[in-house]
């Protein structure tokens, strides 16, 4: 499903990977992993189409995958480490703006994280892993084939991993591939581990 | 597009201080030239229609440099990159939601405005039309201007210096409108003009906003 060749990123003077490739098919999961600085976070970015690569292709069924970004991304959801929440705002406010956009409805959503009943809530009083787990709900909206996410779990207490396994499953059982970056295990059975190093 | 216009405007009610900052502003910054320049109602009279565009594009600039800025900095920037909207479509309606979440409430103040600096009554219509187009038209260079000073050291002052002087003929053109109106001439081709500049940025502004976004 998503291909990529020889990927190489540049940030600043520095050459934060190069020549990566990797192959990922539709229902798979591939866990990035390595240490602070090699390039994980850069690497879903650049996934998602958000920074351009300096060298490589990355192919979707074995097109260009970037030629058109607003279509690439109508393909994907990505999780950034922010939540990207409007602290004024509730959280139904916030999730209804994503709901017109992707389409799917915010209470199933909510549920699906553990959040129902608290969407009348401002953002601002959510503490940090309730703020993680709305970031989440926006995964469950509707269905994309492809997630990408940064260190998912950081802030989740052991419930909500379970439900955010749920989910992951749910997500892959139905075709969907899923790339993660993370330090620690995720529910992720059956996941590809791809080591990022250092650049030589 | 819609769907983000109305979170915009729900953003704006929720956290009414940044336009109220504006107009208060606007008010504040008129309000000075009687106490600047003596309280001569001829020597007001004169200054008015410079004075008012002066002080509704500096306070239309006020919340700018937050228009990109606060998106960036909680994410929502890359999450809105993703949406399936195009930059240029983003830009578009930020630079729409300011205008009305700015613009319309200074137009909502021109009249006090007026009054303060001694405008003739009959010209205060085209006062609010000037002020409207200019505003729009400052509304969509900056959002140009906030798209290409995100992630700048300093954005907040690198955005007028960059802004300001591009204003130069929506401030000519119409203080001269104004003008025209309040000694009793021809005011249309001023505001035309204007309209024309309006018009103009309308495409350009939103599309070099939204290739600085995806630049970013």
């Amino acid at each position: 499903m998503l291909e990529a060749i020889g990927l190489a990123a540049v940030r600043g003077e520095q050459v934060v990977f190069a020549d990566l490739s990797f192959n990922l098919a539709s229902g798979e999961a591939l866990l990035l992993t390595g240490a602070n600085g090699s390039g994980k976070s850069t690497l879903l970015r650049l996934l998602a189409g958000l920074v351009p690569a300096a060298e490589g292709a990355l192919l979707w069924h074995g097109g260009d995958a970037l030629s058109d970004v607003p279509t690439h991304a109508a393909r994907l959801r990505y999780l950034g480490h922010l939540d990207a929440l409007k602290p004024g705002l509730t959280l139904d406010e916030n999730l209804t703006l994503w709901a017109r956009l992707w389409g799917g409805r915010v209470a199933p959503a909510l549920e699906a994280v553990g959040l129902e009943g608290l969407g009348h809530l401002p953002a601002r009083m959510l503490s940090a892993g309730q703020k993680r787990r709305a970031a989440l709900a926006r995964l469950a909206l509707a269905p994309v084939p492809l997630w990408l996410l940064d260190e998912p779990s950081v802030g989740l207490d052991t419930g909500s991993i379970g439900l955010f396994g749920a989910m992951l499953a749910t997500h892959r059982a139905a075709g969907g591939a899923v790339v993660a970056a993370t330090h620690v295990d995720l529910p992720l059975p059956g996941a590809r581990i791809f080591h990022l190093g250092q650049p030589a | 597009m819609i769907a983000l216009l109305r979170r915009e405007w729900l953003l704006a009610a929720r956290h009414p201080g940044d336009t109220l900052a504006s107009m208060l502003f606007f008010l504040l910054v008129t309000a000075l030239f009687p106490f600047g320049v003596g309280p001569a109602p001829d020597m007001l009279a004169r200054l008015a229609p410079g004075a008012l565009l002066a002080a509704a594009l500096l306070a239309a600039l006020l919340p700018l440099d937050r228009l990109f800025a606060a998106e960036a900095e909680d994410g929502s920037l890359d999450q809105l990159l993703l949406s399936g909207l195009s930059g240029t479509q983003i830009a578009a309606v930020k630079a729409l939601a300011h205008w009305l979440t700015t613009g319309g409430p200074l137009l909502l103040a021109s009249p006090i405005a007026c009054a303060m600096l001694n405008l003739p009554v009959p010209a205060w219509g085209v006062a609010a039309l000037a002020l409207g187009l200019a505003t729009l038209f400052l509304s969509l260079l900056g959002t140009a201007g906030a798209a290409l000073t995100l992630g700048a050291r300093r954005g907040g002052v690198l955005l007028p210096l960059l802004v300001l002087p591009l204003a130069i003929p929506a401030m000519i053109f119409g203080a001269a409108g104004i003008e025209a109106a309040a000694s009793g001439a021809a005011w249309q081709p001023f505001l035309l003009l204007l309209g024309a500049l309006a018009a103009a940025a309308l495409p350009l502004a939103p599309f070099a906003a939204g290739a600085a976004l995806r630049a970013e």
